[in-house]
């Protein structure tokens, strides 16, 4: 009874904290983001008083089994289903932003410009899907390969739900207009540190799980989380410092300017990539293709040394952002050099993961999530081979700027991390629901396919964008003058930019089909079908060819 | 040797704590070494004359440019390049941006560089295209932004801002943050009684009606007051400048 009289009475002091921050604020955006945060108040506030049944809850919402027991996957069950949500919104806003670029009569004012909807989009997809994708998977792997229960329950519970609120803060606040106008670095002072608070909680209860652990060795998949949850933190705390203007408003400004600012953004924004969408991940591939694929992992000592060498390598390739600007040389050749040695470890890791499925080959034709996992590690290796590539300053001064960039970092998103989340979550949904199998498995076939080709659309016609700009940009004729205004390039990409949608939109419906699968899983349908992969087999051709004279008689 | 170095990793792997600060120690050699040398090497920003703090003006119109993300689609930094050059001006300097708080360098030119488009075109020919882009430019895929002209400016109280970017390193003198709120309608209305004070405190500003409707201060007037002030500070052309900027090696 305490406990809850506690509980309620820091919501209760929350909500008035709110409530005062609305009364006070000195600017209306941040009026009515303090009005979420009052409104996410009186939701706590609720649920501590009324003290509902939650398994009945969960039972009831979700359609979640008893809890067995054994692991704590309640936390994990929110995960799934916040992961394709996020995910649902994050393509959706991503087609609509591309649409603009070749339509432009499709921007709807204040409020539905690129210019707001474009963070949005990034957010939604690198922030809200991969990270509600990588806290579930991680919470999953970390219980499972350690054979412990999630430490601090609770707390796992705020980890979750203080997530959300940090995406729904950032995201409303993107539409308002209040940014901090660092890319991947949007949100404001007060959403920063409200992160940081989930953030510090997720590395407790994470490392609380490892210090559980009844196997004596800490498995790999957790080295990568474990490195991924450390170095986000680093990154995000350097990053975002900043000094406000009012604490009742939500405008701050950066302690850092121009030519340092610039390397300390994109030392956090490539390590973003680095560690959120790579480490992460690879923490996810290193359990789920084992299991997937019921084979051990490959080599342990390339998994020892592609993990130490890549979390090193990582955090120098920053400033390949950066070459040719005002950034000091020394800092761009150092940043490039080391971009191309990551090359290495990066493959490394395809390399093991690819591997991993020696002797079984076979289920790439039998089983469409394994199909999924070995398109994603050769998007993987295909973007890592790219990224160094870019890198060199020749290369760089081309690409730069322009489309390419956009290309490469969607053939590294929706293959790499798309695919691979994809993948976890059709491993995840009948195992932690307790059903037999996925509701259809031949849908998942449909989703691989649709994804594939939409990615293909997407990369190829940024490649011929990027190309068709660094190269229109650079034109000299015989007289020695610039042969194309920068809108002749704009007017001679417009087709590819429509290509591009075509492919967001196949993207788009294959997450569509995912989403039906994964609801329909939930609910305990099965969808009767052919199996998929099993070739017809007649014991009467099984025999050699018999002479034609023979047949003849 | 390969089985005592994956034996002496076993210790690793069985200690959390190890893992840990190990991993950790690992991420932040390439940071320290990259970033730190920044703020201290000399040289990271050249010296030249003419680089001064925005006015409360366009500070007002920068924090509206940041606002609506233009940095998601035009950069504000012209590479080394005899086509860059050619098409955008001289390339852009380290010092051109050391009050920028935060840098809006770019990483995307789905529309043109910024960085030095201050007084190329007119104001009215700014204030047509951000309402009207494709009026103008029929190729362009910009959204409009005419909205701005209806906004009254309120960028709410202009002294905390100068100060908070004083407390960031800008160095705004006193007088110049205890004015902020008037200078801020004195730049856009050269018959303001302030306009004199404020031509004292910002000399090389530019005073006038910067949205064509004079009877109003307008978030156009900012957002148009910026980007005439972009690139515009430093003399690129000028003996002084082109001197420091030969002797530039090694940077």
């Amino acid at each position: 009874m305490e406990s809850v009289l506690t509980r309620a009475g820091l919501w209760f002091a929350a909500l008035v904290l709110a409530l005062l921050a609305v009364a006070g604020a000195v600017d209306t955006p941040f009026a009515i983001q303090m009005g979420i945060v009052a409104v996410a108040a009186c939701l706590g506030l609720w649920f501590t008083l009324r003290q509902p049944d939650y398994d009945a809850i969960a039972r009831g919402i979700l359609r979640a089994p008893a809890d067995q027991g054994r692991y704590d996957d309640d936390v994990i069950r929110w995960g799934v289903i916040a992961t394709v949500f996020w995910g649902m919104a994050g393509f959706l806003v991503g087609v609509l932003i591309a649409a603009q670029l070749a339509w432009p009569l499709l921007n709807m004012g204040e409020f539905g410009n690129f210019g707001r909807l474009r963070p949005l989009h990034t957010s939604a997809v690198i922030f809200a899907f991969g990270g509600n994708a990588l806290i579930a998977t991680s919470f999953y792997v970390v219980q499972r390969t350690c054979r412990a229960r999630l430490a601090f329950p609770g707390l796992a519970r705020f980890v979750f739900w203080g997530y959300q609120l940090f995406i729904v803060l950032a995201a409303t606040g993107y539409l308002l207009g209040i940014t901090q106008g660092k890319e991947y670095a949007e949100p404001e002072w007060y959403v920063d540190i409200w992160l940081t608070v989930v953030w510090v909680s997720y590395l407790a209860v994470f490392v609380g799980t490892l210090a559980r652990r009844s196997e004596p060795h800490i498995y790999v998949a957790n080295w990568f989380y474990l490195s991924f949850i450390l170095t986000v933190a680093m990154l995000h705390l350097v990053n975002n410092v900043s000094l406000p203007v009012s604490w009742l408003g939500s405008r701050s400004f950066s302690a850092y300017a121009g030519v340092q600012g610039a390397l300390i953004q994109w030392w956090y924004g490539h390590n973003a990539v680095g560690f959120f969408l790579t480490a992460g991940f690879l923490g996810m591939m290193y359990y789920f293709v084992p299991k997937q694929a019921e084979r051990p992992v490959y080599s342990y000592r390339l998994s020892i040394i592609h993990f130490w060498a890549l979390i090193f390598l990582y955090i120098w390739a920053g400033p390949h952002h950066l070459h040719y600007t005002a950034l000091p040389d020394w800092a761009q050749t150092l940043g490039m050099v080391f971009s191309v040695m990551l090359w290495m470890p990066s493959w490394g890791g395809m390399i093991n993961g690819l591997m991993t499925l020696n002797g079984a080959w076979d289920k790439i034709r039998t089983d469409p999530i394994i199909r999924l996992m070995v398109a994603a590690l050769a998007f993987y290796g295909m973007s890592t081979f790219e990224g160094p590539l870019m890198s060199v300053k020749s290369v760089n001064a081309l690409s730069h700027y322009t489309n390419w960039t956009i290309g490469h970092v969607h053939s590294g998103a929706l293959g790499w991390n798309g695919m691979i989340t994809f993948s976890a979550l059709y491993y995840l949904t009948p195992r932690l629901w307790n059903r037999e199998r996925l509701y259809s498995l031949r849908m998942v076939n449909w989703h691989f396919w649709t994804a594939t080709i939409g990615i293909v659309f997407y990369a190829a016609s940024m490649w011929v964008a990027g190309l068709t700009q660094g190269l229109m940009w650079r034109e000299y004729g015989a007289d020695g003058y610039l042969v194309y205004s920068f809108a002749d390039a704009v007017a001679a990409i417009h087709p590819m930019y429509a290509l591009r949608v075509v492919g967001g939109l196949l993207y788009l419906s294959g997450a569509v089909i995912m989403t039906i699968n994964i609801w329909r899983t939930i609910l305990g349908h099965s969808r009767e079908e052919t199996p998929l992969g099993q070739p017809a087999f007649d014991p009467a051709k099984d025999r050699p060819l018999l002479p034609a004279t023979l047949i003849a008689h | 040797m390969a089985t005592s170095f994956a034996e002496r990793h076993r210790t690793i792997e069985r200690n959390i704590t190890l893992l840990a600060v190990l991993a950790f120690v690992v991420v932040i050699v390439g940071g320290i070494v990259e970033i730190a040398p920044l703020f201290w090497i000399d040289n990271t920003i050249e010296k030249v004359k003419g680089v001064r703090p925005y006015t409360p003006l366009e500070q007002a119109g920068r924090d509206i440019y940041v606002r609506e993300g233009c940095y998601l689609c035009h950069s504000q930094m012209i590479r080394p390049f005899r086509d860059e050059v050619e098409r955008y001006g001289h390339y852009s300097l380290a010092a051109e941006s050391m009050y920028d708080h935060p840098f809006q360098w770019g990483s995307e030119r789905t529309g043109p560089d910024l960085a030095r488009v201050g007084g190329r075109y007119s104001d009215a020919w700014h204030v047509q295209h951000l309402t009207d882009p494709r009026s103008l430019v029929p190729e362009s895929i910009m959204p409009p932004y005419g909205f701005l002209a209806k906004h009254e400016l309120n960028q709410g109280d202009m002294r905390a801002e100068l100060a908070t970017l004083y407390d960031v390193g800008v160095p705004y003198r006193k007088d110049q943050i205890a004015a902020a709120n008037d200078d801020m309608a004195a730049q856009a209305n050269p018959d303001a009684p302030g306009a004199a004070d404020f031509r004292k405190r910002y000399p090389t500003a530019q005073v006038r009606d910067f949205d064509g409707d004079p009877a109003k201060l307008t978030e156009m007037d900012a957002l148009v007051a910026y980007l005439q002030v972009l690139g515009t500070m430093v003399d690129v052309n000028a003996a002084a400048a082109n001197e420091t900027l030969s002797k530039e090696k090694g940077r």
